[in-house]
Formats: C-alpha cells, sequence, structure tokens
C-alpha cells in the first residue's frame, strides 16, 4: 500500500515537475526576452504612435515579455542610432513604426544577424527585416458605403496628411465604396502636409463642409474633424483608433490599427526560433484592422455595413475591381479586372468622383 | 533678508569657468528630486543620462555626429549675435543648404567617379547664404525686422522641401513616397573611422570652430562685430557699415547652416525627406548662447546639448523614462546655465545693514 | 457664397485667429515693457493642458480657464526670474522655456490623452443669435473669444490711455530714463511678462477646450511662433494685431477652399502664402523708418540692471 502509495506520489510529483517545469522554464525566458518599439511620434498623440504602444502592452501582457520604447524619434539621422542601441541592448527583436525608419533600419539590420526587424509601411525587406503594415483601405471602403447611405447630398469631405499611395489608396477605395450605392457621389479632399496638427485638421473639416460636404472623413490622426463635424449636427468617421468619446452621437464607425495582434505572434515567434522574414499586409479577415462600432444610423445601413465588411472578409468582395476610371475619366483597372497588391501598393492617381487635384 | 545683485568691475576670470559647473552641480540636484519623485533610482538614472552615452567608442563618436551640426550653426550665429543681427531663422537656412546640395546630387546622378560630394559643399553653403541673403535685403533695404523675417521664411524653405519631395524630386522607384533617391557613395561625405558615424562633417565642424576663433581674437572683422555689438554708434562713428555687418552676419549664418544641411544630407541622412528639419537650426541658437557667443564655448555647448538628446534616449531605453523628461530636464539644464552666467559679471551678496 | 456659408467661413475664421490673438495680445504689452519672451509656444502648450485637465476634473470650465492662465503665467514667471532678475538672456532663455513647457506639458498631460471634454458653452440669446447672416457671429461665441476683444480693447485703453500704461511704454523705451525718474522698471516687466504668460495661457486653453476640445500633446503645432510673428507684423500696435490676426487666420481657412477648388497649385506653395504675405506686410510696414521708431520699444530684449 505505502509503496503504491509512495510511487504515487512519485508519479504525481514526477508529472507535476514535466507540467511545471517547461512552464517555468518558457516563463523565465519570456521575462527576458526583450521587444524593443521606435515611434515617430509621442505615444500621447492618441492616433499612429499611441496605437502601436497599445499593441505593445497587449503583447507584453500576452506573453509576459517585457519590452522598451523610445518616443519622438526623427526620421533622420537620429533613427539609426536608436536602432542600434537597441539592437545592442540586447532585445531580440525591433519594431520601427514609421516609413522614414526603413533605410536606418535595413542599416542596423546587417550588422545585428540575429536581431529580428520589424519596419511597418516599408517596402525593404532583409532575412531578419520584415514588413507589416495594415489593408487600412478595407475600411475605407465599408466607410464609402455607410457614407453613400448617410449623406444627403451625396458629397463627403476627406482630409488627406501627404499624397502618399497609402492616402491616395484609401480615398479612391472610399469612393469607389460610396459610387457601389449612389454612382453619383463625391468626395472632396484637401492635404494639410501633416499628418498630425488638431487645429488645421479642424480647420480643413470646416472649409469642406462650408463647400458642401455634408459628412467627414479623414486620412490624419486626431478627433478633431470629427469634433466639427458633430459640433455641426453632421456625421463623421473616426480614424486609427475608437474616437467614439469624442462624438458620441457623430461617429458612425472609425477603422481602428490593431497591431495587438500582429505584436504578439511576431514576438513570440521570435522568441520560439520560429521568425521568418515576411511581408504581411492584413487587414480585416486577421483583425488586424477592426471597425468601431457601427453607431448613429439605421438599422438597414448598419446591416449593409456588416455584410459589407463580411464579404471583405471572406474575400468575396475584392475593391480594386474594374472597370475603374481615373479622374480624367481614362480607364485604370479594365473590365473584368483586379488590381494586384503592388499596384495598389504604387498607387498614384485618384478614382473618378474624387473632386480636387492630386499635389504635385 | 535681501541678496543684492552687484556688478563686478570686470568679468570674473574664475566664474567664467566655475559658472558652467555650477549650473551642471544645480542640475544633477534638481533632477535627482526629479527622479526622486518619479520613483527612478536617481543616482542610477543620472549616470544612464550623462555618462553611459560616453562610455564606448560608438557612443563617443555619436556623441560628435549628433553635436557638428549644432556647432557648425551655433558658431555661424554667435557670430551675428556679437552684431545684434537676430538671424532666428538659422532652420530655413538649413534646409536650404540641404536642398542645393541635393539638386547637385541628383543633377550628377549617374556620375560615380568624381567625389560629387566635393562639388554638394558649395552647393550647400550656397543654397544657406541665398536663403540668408533675403532677410539680409529685406533689413538693410527695406529696414525689416530680420527675426520676423528669417523665421517666416524657414516655414517657407520647409514648404520648398515638401514640394520639392512630393513633385520633382520624388525618388521614381520609391512607391511615390515622398523622398528623394538614395544618394550614391559618390554623392556621399566619406566615413573616416570605421565603425562610427564620424563623416567629414564631423571634422568641418571642427574646422569652422578654429577659423571662427581665428577670425574672432586675431582680426578685424572680430573686433568690429564686438563694438557693433556692444556700442552700436561707437561702430558708426568707427566708420563701420552697420549695413555690411547685417549682410556679412547673414551671410555667414546662412552659409554655415546650410553646410550643416549639406552634411547630413550627404552623411547620416542620405537623402532628402521631409524630416530632415527637426530644430538644429533653433537648437543651435541656445548653443551658441551657452557657448557665450564663442566659437570654442559653441564647441562645448554643442557637445552638452548632443549628450542630454543621447542621455534621453538612453534614459527611454533603459529606465522607461517618457521623452517629456529629456525635455524637462533640457530645459532645467539651460535654465540653470544661463541664470549662473550672472556670476561672470555680477556678484551677489547680502546688503551692508543700515543702522536706522 | 450664400448666406449660411459666408456665416461659417467667418465662423472658422474666428476660431482661427482667437488663439493667435489672445496669446498676441499678451506678448505685445511683454514686448511694450522691454521684454522678448520667445517662450509662447511653451506656455500655450502649458496653458492648453491645465485648462484642459483642471476643466475635467473640476467640470467648471471657468476654473480651469482661470487655472490656464496661472499656468502660463507661473511660466513666464520663471523666465521673468532668469531674465529679468537674474539677468539672463531672453532669447536663449525663451527658447529653453518653449523646450522645458513641450516636456512639462507633456508629462502633464499623459493620463488625459483620449479624454475627451465638454466645449465651452457659447453664448445664446434668444431672436439675436438666430439673426441671419450676422446673429451667430456676433451673438453666438464663447467667452474666451469675446475676452479676445475686451483684452484687446483693454490693451489699447491701458498703454495709450492711462498713466501705468505710459509708464510701462516709457520703461520699453528707454529704463534707464524710467528708473531715473523713480519708476520700478523691473516691478513693471515682471507684471508685463506675467501678463503675457497668463493671455499665452488663455490661447492654449482656447485650443484645448473649444478650438479642438482634447488634449494631445504638441497640440499648438507652431501657433506660440506665429503669435510672436504678428506682434512684429503689427509693428506693437494693437488694433493692427487684430488685423493680423484675422488676416492669418483668414488665409488659414481659404487656403483649403482655394485648393479645393482645384486651380492645379501645389497645395504647399498655399500653404506659404501667411508667411509670405507676413513679410510682405512687414516690408511695407517697415519701410517708413519713423513710424517703426514711433511704435517699437527701444529697449526691446536688452536686460536692465540698476547700476548698469
Amino acid at each position: 500500500m505505502s509503496i503504491k502509495r509512495r510511487t504515487f506520489i512519485q508519479a504525481a510529483g514526477a508529472g507535476l515537475a514535466a507540467g511545471t517545469l517547461p512552464l517555468l522554464g518558457r516563463k523565465a525566458r519570456a521575462a527576458d526576452f526583450k521587444a524593443g518599439y521606435i515611434y515617430v511620434g509621442p505615444i500621447g498623440d492618441f492616433g499612429w504612435s499611441y496605437q502601436h504602444d497599445q499593441g505593445r502592452l497587449a503583447a507584453d501582457k500576452a506573453l509576459g515579455t517585457t519590452s522598451t520604447y523610445v518616443e519622438k524619434v526623427p526620421e533622420g539621422a537620429d533613427a539609426e542610432r536608436v536602432i542600434r542601441e537597441l539592437a545592442d541592448t540586447g532585445h531580440g527583436i525591433i519594431f520601427t513604426t514609421s516609413f522614414g525608419f526603413m533605410d536606418a533600419t535595413l542599416k542596423v539590420a546587417r550588422d545585428y544577424p540575429d536581431v529580428k526587424f520589424e519596419h511597418a509601411t516599408g517596402y525593404k525587406r532583409a532575412d531578419n527585416v520584415a514588413t507589416y503594415n495594415i489593408r487600412f483601405y478595407e475600411g475605407r471602403y465599408i466607410q464609402g458605403v455607410i457614407a453613400a447611405k448617410m449623406s444627403k447630398a451625396g458629397v463627403v469631405g476627406y482630409i488627406g496628411s501627404i499624397p502618399i499611395p497609402e492616402v491616395i489608396m484609401g480615398m479612391n477605395a472610399f469612393i469607389l465604396g460610396m459610387r457601389s450605392i449612389n454612382p453619383q457621389a463625391k468626395l472632396k479632399q484637401v492635404f494639410i502636409n501633416s499628418w498630425y496638427d488638431p487645429g488645421k485638421e479642424a480647420d480643413a473639416a470646416k472649409a469642406l463642409l462650408d463647400q458642401g460636404a455634408d459628412l467627414m472623413a479623414q486620412h490624419t490622426d486626431s478627433p478633431a474633424p470629427l469634433q466639427v463635424a458633430a459640433d455641426r449636427g453632421l456625421k463623421g468617421f473616426g480614424q486609427a483608433s475608437d474616437m467614439i468619446k469624442f462624438a458620441p452621437n457623430a461617429q458612425l464607425t472609425s477603422s481602428i490599427d490593431h497591431w495587438d495582434g500582429y505584436y504578439t505572434e511576431r514576438v513570440k515567434a521570435a522568441m520560439d526560433g520560429t521568425w521568418k522574414s515576411e511581408d504581411v499586409w492584413k487587414g480585416l479577415d486577421t483583425g488586424m484592422l477592426k471597425m468601431a462600432e457601427y453607431a448613429n444610423m439605421p438599422d438597414d445601413v448598419k446591416k449593409l455595413a456588416m455584410d459589407t465588411e463580411e464579404a471583405i472578409k471572406t474575400g468575396k468582395l475584392a475593391i480594386f475591381k474594374g472597370p475603374i476610371n481615373a479622374q480624367d475619366g481614362s480607364v485604370k483597372v479594365a473590365d473584368g479586372t483586379t488590381l494586384g497588391d503592388g499596384d495598389i501598393a504604387g498607387m498614384n492617381w485618384l478614382a473618378e468622383g474624387v473632386e480636387g487635384d492630386l499635389p504635385k | 533678508m535681501r541678496l543684492e545683485i552687484i556688478p563686478r568691475g570686470a568679468r570674473s576670470q574664475v566664474w567664467t569657468y566655475a559658472s558652467p559647473l555650477l549650473a551642471i552641480a544645480l542640475t544633477l540636484a534638481t533632477t535627482l528630486i526629479i527622479f526622486l519623485l518619479l520613483g527612478k533610482e536617481p543616482l542610477e538614472a543620472l549616470r544612464v543620462m550623462w555618462i553611459d552615452p560616453l562610455l564606448t567608442k560608438r557612443g563617443f563618436s555619436e556623441l560628435f555626429v549628433k553635436a557638428a551640426p549644432l556647432i557648425m550653426i551655433g558658431v555661424g550665429l554667435s557670430l551675428g549675435f556679437r552684431a545684434n543681427i537676430w538671424n532666428i531663422g538659422a532652420e530655413g537656412q538649413y534646409v536650404m543648404g540641404a536642398i542645393f546640395a541635393t539638386g547637385v546630387a541628383l543633377y550628377f546622378y549617374d556620375v560615380e567617379s568624381f567625389p560629387i560630394w566635393l562639388l554638394m559643399i558649395p552647393a550647400g553653403i550656397l543654397g544657406g547664404m541665398f536663403w540668408g541673403a533675403i532677410p539680409a535685403l529685406l533689413k538693410t533695404r527695406f529696414n525689416a525686422s530680420e527675426i520676423l523675417t528669417s523665421l517666416m521664411l524657414t516655414y517657407v524653405a520647409k514648404l520648398v522641401l515638401l514640394y520639392l519631395v512630393v513633385g520633382p524630386w520624388k525618388d521614381p522607384d520609391g512607391y511615390g513616397f515622398p523622398q528623394s533617391r538614395l544618394l550614391t557613395s559618390a554623392a556621399s561625405s566619406p566615413h573616416l573611422i570605421p565603425g562610427t558615424r564620424i563623416h567629414v562633417g564631423v571634422v568641418a565642424a571642427l574646422i569652422v570652430v578654429a577659423i571662427g576663433w581665428f577670425l574672432l581674437s586675431k582680426s578685424l572683422l572680430g573686433f568690429k562685430l564686438k563694438v557693433a555689438g556692444q556700442a552700436p554708434r561707437a561702430a558708426a562713428y568707427a566708420g563701420f557699415s552697420t549695413k555690411s555687418l547685417t549682410w556679412l552676419s547673414l551671410l555667414v549664418g546662412g552659409g554655415l547652416a546650410g553646410l550643416a544641411g549639406m552634411f547630413e544630407i550627404a552623411g547620416p541622412i542620405g537623402q532628402l525627406t521631409p524630416a530632415l528639419p527637426t530644430g538644429y537650426g533653433f537648437t543651435a541658437i541656445i548653443v551658441a548662447f551657452l557657448g557665450r557667443l564663442h566659437p570654442v564655448g559653441v564647441l562645448f555647448g554643442g557637445l552638452v546639448l548632443a549628450l542630454s538628446y543621447l542621455g534621453g534616449e538612453k534614459a527611454q531605453i533603459a529606465l522607461g523614462l517618457p521623452a517629456a523628461v529629456t525635455m524637462i530636464n533640457q530645459g532645467i539644464l539651460l535654465f540653470y546655465l544661463l541664470a549662473c552666467d550672472l556670476l561672470i559679471r555680477y556678484r551677489i551678496s547680502l546688503p551692508t545693514r543700515k543702522v536706522a | 457664397m450664400d448666406s449660411v456659408v459666408f456665416t461659417s467661413v467667418v465662423l472658422s475664421i474666428i476660431s482661427a485667429s482667437t488663439p493667435l490673438l489672445l496669446a498676441a495680445t499678451g506678448e505685445l504689452v511683454t514686448e511694450k515693457s522691454g521684454v522678448l519672451n520667445l517662450g509662447v509656444e511653451g506656455m500655450m502648450l502649458v496653458g492648453a493642458v491645465v485648462g484642459f485637465a483642471v476643466t475635467l476634473t473640476t467640470g467648471n470650465a471657468f476654473i480651469g480657464i482661470l487655472a490656464a492662465a496661472l499656468g502660463g503665467a507661473l511660466m513666464a514667471l520663471i523666465f521673468s526670474v532668469l531674465t529679468l532678475t537674474l539677468l539672463a538672456n531672453q532669447v536663449a532663455t525663451g527658447l529653453a522655456l518653449t523646450i522645458f513647457g513641450i516636456g512639462l506639458a507633456a508629462m502633464m498631460g499623459a493620463s488625459f490623452v483620449g479624454q475627451p471634454v465638454g466645449k465651452l458653452p457659447a453664448l445664446d440669446l434668444p431672436y439675436l443669435t438666430d439673426l441671419p447672416l450676422i446673429g451667430r457671429i456676433l451673438f453666438g461665441q464663447d467667452g474666451l473669444v469675446y475676452f479676445s476683444f475686451i483684452a484687446l480693447g483693454g490693451t489699447i485703453w491701458f498703454l495709450f490711455h492711462s498713466h501705468a500704461g505710459l509708464v510701462l511704454r516709457a520703461v520699453g523705451d528707454s529704463h534707464d530714463a524710467a528708473h531715473a525718474i523713480g519708476y520700478p522698471v523691473i516691478a513693471i516687466r515682471y507684471g508685463a511678462t506675467l501678463f503675457g504668460g497668463a493671455m499665452s495661457g488663455l490661447g492654449g486653453a482656447y485650443l484645448s477646450l473649444s478650438y479642438t476640445p482634447m488634449w494631445a500633446e504638441d497640440m499648438t503645432a507652431g501657433r506660440g511662433w506665429i503669435a510672436l510673428a504678428l506682434v512684429v507684423f503689427a509693428t506693437w500696435r494693437p488694433l493692427r494685431l487684430l488685423l493680423g490676426a484675422y488676416l492669418f487666420g483668414g488665409i488659414t481657412i481659404l487656403q483649403f477652399h482655394v485648393q479645393t477648388l482645384g486651380l492645379g497649385i501645389p497645395a504647399q506653395m498655399v500653404s506659404m502664402l501667411p508667411y509670405l504675405a507676413t513679410i510682405v506686410v512687414l516690408v511695407v510696414i517697415s519701410t517708413d523708418r519713423s513710424k517703426i521708431r514711433l511704435n517699437a520699444p527701444a529697449c526691446l530684449g536688452r536686460p536692465f540692471h540698476v547700476s548698469g
């Protein structure tokens, strides 16, 4: 009896050990593993850098890892030094979260083959440099569909930051979504030459609304345009984060940058040794892009929005599918063809229905 | 009890050197308290911020890379400030220098056999001088304040930069992103020490300090600048033309700022991007004053400020202190440095009691 | 342009101009006393965060606005102690104050990022506010907009119609002479600088409580510098300050209208307009040397010491 019992206890002890030891081991390793992040803005911008930092915190929480961030790093001579510093101080994976960090990331990566680098929104890769981005334009198509239903005038005001493909594809996706419902719909745009300047964003929003738009959309980071719309009893869309708190009666939805899952997955892969250099460009299907709750709209529009979201998620709906004409009426995507990722990523033309020139 | 501030007859030799040390001591004491309040180990925090950046070869070299543009611009500005010419638009002149230099680099994009960066040096200087010449013209011809015009032109220069990288100079293979092509190796200033980013521009900054020191202490020009700044009327009597000093100050200030812009483009940055202006032109104003408008002082001022940037990054990485703390610390350091300068020309004493 | 759009464009111009007018009015008084404080941007940011934080925690915008003025004034106090008592260089100290202010505001505001606050209530008078065309422009603004005009009017009265204002201008024009007459030069400059700080604080509070009701780091985005430029643009005349602030605000708004009209002008060129306009106006005004000399405080930026 007693032997049996001891055996049982021993077995149980062994089992316990077998169960816990790897767990303890993993925990110890996780706590030792450091991820580094560099941001171009302050984490207090409540926009781009803020969302990346939310992702960082989520990854740490999920994996028990520690992390470091450096904020307000200018995209010039300083970036290389900061990235190198992170690589030098035992960070196993480093996320460089702005386009302007691209060449600095590659330069440092050459000297640290064992460190994994992840560069957001860029296009240059190496064995230890991956790139990642979100298909923001998917959310903008849904916004366009909602806008077509909600705008009485059929004219939306759209604040652009800088005329790069990222912003241009967003405008085009928006007008395509809009025209899928209302073929006469128009999008009035201005570029404010800045990603983040609440005052300027508010000024631009007012100008667009005064020019006959009756709904606001934006590719800049502050809630200011949405607030302007709310102030005038109109509606609009948030950007980067859920901005419903700033405009409880005006935000229809918001495209939320959701880096949480991606950061968790990649940090874990770097820890486990399964990390590979990839080019990740995902959207609604992976949850990297999420839509804030559809609000302030009738149920039928809500349903339409959800159906559209579902269709994009499952791949039933291709956004840049022909026929698509440019502003001047020339055919850009022929009927029956769909634009490939390369063409989307380099988009430099505005689609029919967008008013206002592309800054040359 | 009131303290009195009494002028010394002459500048105190002792305090000329002791005042920055006192300022640094006071800064350390204040930041110590701040770190305590933030719940950080204060001595460790100070070590991370002020000593760690200097401990490695690379860290030490980075200090000079970061300081080079500040020193170059600071020397140019300090000459003008001596003559009471307030060029606060060095940021714009820096950008213009970079633009001109990039223009040359892009024009000779296919040339590989000739060191294009040598041609970019005069281009950068010219660009900065051009942008400095506008406030000089407006000041001498129309009496318009150079403080305002040079500041306004900074915004204009940044917009010209943006126009170029969004439009005509956009990298044709860059997926539409607003930046120029990467400069070729012929258009990059060579690295001098392997394993570091020390480039020709760093050496150029040191040469600028030497020339500035020579001009100021050994030449008639230095004398003119001093007189014009301290006694404008006397300068006029002596036949020094305010006009020519205005031109000189803004051309030299602009030219050096342009040179700094050129070396940043041809060195650590490697291409023209909208992120080029990071405030060096404004920081250099502080550097000029920290250096008491003397080229050798500017050298040290530039190094101290560069160290505060590097230390701030270290503090973020090692201690998780936000960037805001760095700025607060920089502010405090500057406050103390500026305040302690008082002791050079004044002494503080208890008032002598008067018996009523 | 129909009347509704006209009203709306004017309203946008007013809100773009108000923070500039508030901060610039304060700086004008500071400069008239002979002190050049380049730290407007930093003082505005501190005002913005303090105004926001206090309004949010107390639920009372009035207290928030007062606190913002106090915050700006405390920043100006740092500047005053350094430059007036300790005789530090004003240009460098002002720049340092901006660096300090950006950091301090970011630190204080860290826990307020992403929080909404109610917009400052606007005046709503029966009948008057509903008048077509001018109703909302004249009778539908919030308190800070009206205050910006009251402060400007008060400044004009103070500087040019009161004895105290005369003394302040005398101090700015010749501190040695003013001191010889027996005026307390340093005390007057302290007062003028603190007033400037308080007004910058209010300009910041207008941004975080009315213009775009929220707190975010660096939200002033360079408006402090523009306020500084306006003072010179106005050649130290308060009424021209009004013109300048509204001209600047106007161009800011109209550049977006020009852009949407699609005239094929690069956006950057349009954005340059306010700065180029300022230079042109400055040149025009400055050409008459006698006028400049009449208005510019002769001792601007120069330190004063009793026996110095």
